[in-house]
């Protein structure tokens, strides 16, 4: 009765605004579903996503963090990365590469090494440094599709993390040193050139260098890290 | 309630960007994007949900202006003599979500306050790269006043330039930091300085009656900073205690001097000019006198010693990043000076 009337009216109100004036007499029964046509789109799709299985839910997402993967491994000018921002790869790279980078401090008296803790901080603070500083040069990127791209640029330094570790176990002479200098360096250029590639097309052209020296200084200081670790 | 998964949270994937066109369903969030208001932050769902749901909300109280008191009569009525659950919950997800856009329109609103900021930021690189280098050349005419340019950009970087080069330091002289970590230190010691020095020769200028605003003072100190990359960047690598003193003397001397001129162009009165620039030379030098000491432990058997070429043995070796850098530099270092 009054119940479904007073919903029909906003409906119409909002969805069909020409048919304000349409009233519903009372005798007759309003039935059916209140669903908006034209945006039926979502619904549909939320109830088919929440019931369909775990697994494939995990491995839609794991796919996209996957293609965006590829991405920053060999950047191109594609604009994926920036168009579904997603923070998952961000997070893992983080947390992996924290992980790897606590070393044998745990048990020694003095800071031997960055704690978890330190270098998730410097990651996420650094990115979103970069980020406003980008968005007060006058970019047109937003927020988190900046720091979604700068989290994904850090893989290559993830992958270098795991190559220094690899050949920190056969030993830590000046040849492993120079090995992980080498090793380090080009990986800290690719970050830098990826991200580059994928944020400086947002800046005014006479501003890219305002914008890529912050990004550098960000991934010399996550290189450093890398570069100076020593398991005791 | 709709919105916590139509929005598609911090972490969630943003599948925003290629659906089409469609009217957003009433109260419930969805992660579908109104292409045509698109506007130069596009891409991102959450920032245009709240241009979304800010324009939906200004249509419905556009239209609810003319039905109000009907409509409220109605509601209250109905929930007063039947109170079906559907329509109530219905009812309160809608204040609920009424109040938490409310919410985020505020915090929204505050985030987007740092535009504030902008006019600052509004530098080119040459113009950046100009100022760094007038930072360290003093001004010769004094009794004009001479120009500050108040750009944030520079200092900003600069001081993240200043910790960045801290932490260098701090690793390869193997520093133990007891409380706190390596980079909260180097973060809060430069952060420390510049803002706390300007606000304290701000608080200085204003009792001195000098002509300067916050801003200028933050931006003049900042660029002073450019001075001290440049000496600990370089001692910091090559450990030699007079090489030390000497770049403190002529790199810090000169971007004082600037600073000091800078200054006294600005303050009228001797008196007024002596304490504000006696303040802030003691400060910035003595800062990076303390930089070098506190954060670097000096290698022992390399120091200040230029008789003998007998070069003693390291005895304190940090890691293996610095001994085999360092030892190429120290090196290279003493044997120029040998024969100079």
């Amino acid at each position: 009765g009054s119940a479904r009337e007073l919903v029909c009216e906003r409906l119409k109100s909002i969805q069909f605004p020409g048919l304000a004036d349409v009233s519903i007499s009372q005798d007759i029964p309003v039935e059916g579903e209140i669903t908006v046509p034209v945006g039926s789109h979502s619904p549909d799709e939320d109830y088919s996503t929440l019931d369909e299985p775990v697994r494939d839910t995990i491995m839609r997402d794991m796919k996209a963090v996957g293609k965006k993967f590829v991405h920053v491994m060999y950047p191109r000018k594609s604009s994926a990365l920036l168009r579904d921002w997603d923070l998952w790869g961000p997070l893992v790279l983080c947390v992996s590469l924290a992980l790897m980078l606590q070393g044998g401090s745990a048990d020694s008296k003095d800071d031997g090494g960055p704690q978890f803790a330190e270098v998730f901080v410097i990651i996420w603070f650094g990115a979103v440094v970069i980020t406003l500083n980008s968005k007060l040069l006058g970019g047109t990127i937003s927020f988190f599709q900046s720091l979604c791209v700068l989290g994904y640029c850090v893989l290559p330094l993830t992958v270098a993390m795991l190559v220094c570790r690899l050949v920190l176990l056969a030993g830590a002479g000046t040849v492993s040193f120079i090995v992980r200098l080498v090793v380090v360096v080009a990986m800290f250029g690719w970050s830098t050139l990826a991200s580059t590639a994928f944020l400086a097309d947002s800046q005014p052209p006479n501003r890219k260098a305002l914008v890529v020296y912050p990004i550098f200084l960000f991934y010399f200081v996550i290189s450093w890290m890398i570069l100076t670790f020593t398991p005791q | 309630v709709g919105p916590g998964r139509g929005g598609g949270g911090a972490a969630g994937p943003g599948r925003a960007g290629a659906d089409t066109v469609s009217t957003p369903a009433q109260g419930g969030g969805s992660a579908v994007i109104d292409m045509e208001n698109m506007d130069d932050t596009s891409g991102s769902s959450f920032e245009d949900m709240g241009e979304m749901h800010q324009r939906m909300k200004e249509e419905e109280e556009e239209e609810a202006e003319g039905e109000a008191g009907a409509g409220e009569e109605e509601d209250g009525e109905f929930l007063g003599m039947k109170g079906l659950r559907g329509q109530l919950g219905r009812q309160v997800a809608d204040q609920m979500w009424q109040v938490g856009k409310r919410q985020a329109s505020k915090a929204f609103s505050l985030y987007a306050n740092i535009d504030i900021l902008r006019p600052y930021f509004d530098v080119e690189p040459v113009q950046v790269r100009a100022r760094l280098l007038e930072s360290m050349i003093p001004v010769k005419m004094i009794n004009f006043p001479q120009k500050i340019a108040g750009e944030l950009y520079g200092p900003l970087m600069l001081v993240f330039t200043l910790v960045a080069i801290l932490l260098h330091g701090m690793k390869t002289s193997d520093t133990i930091i007891r409380e706190g970590t390596l980079m909260g230190t180097a973060i809060g010691t430069c952060f420390g300085y510049w803002l706390g020095v300007s606000s304290f020769m701000y608080f200085l200028a204003y009792l001195c009656n000098a002509q300067i605003t916050m801003v200028q003072m933050l931006s003049l100190l900042g660029y002073g900073l450019f001075g001290h990359c440049i000496t600990l960047f370089v001692t910091y690598n090559i450990h030699f205690h007079s090489l030390f003193y000497i770049f403190w003397l002529v790199v810090g001397g000169l971007s004082t001097l600037r600073m000091v001129a800078v200054l006294v162009s600005r303050t009228v009165g001797h008196t007024q000019r002596l304490i504000l620039c006696g303040t802030i030379a003691a400060l910035h030098m003595l800062f990076l006198l303390y930089l070098h000491f506190a954060y670097h432990k000096v290698v022992e058997g390399i120091l200040d010693t230029l008789e003998g070429p007998n070069m003693p043995p390291f005895q304190r070796v940090a890691r293996d990043v610095p001994v085999v850098s360092s030892a190429v530099l120290n090196t290279t270092a003493k044997a120029i000076a040998l024969t100079l």
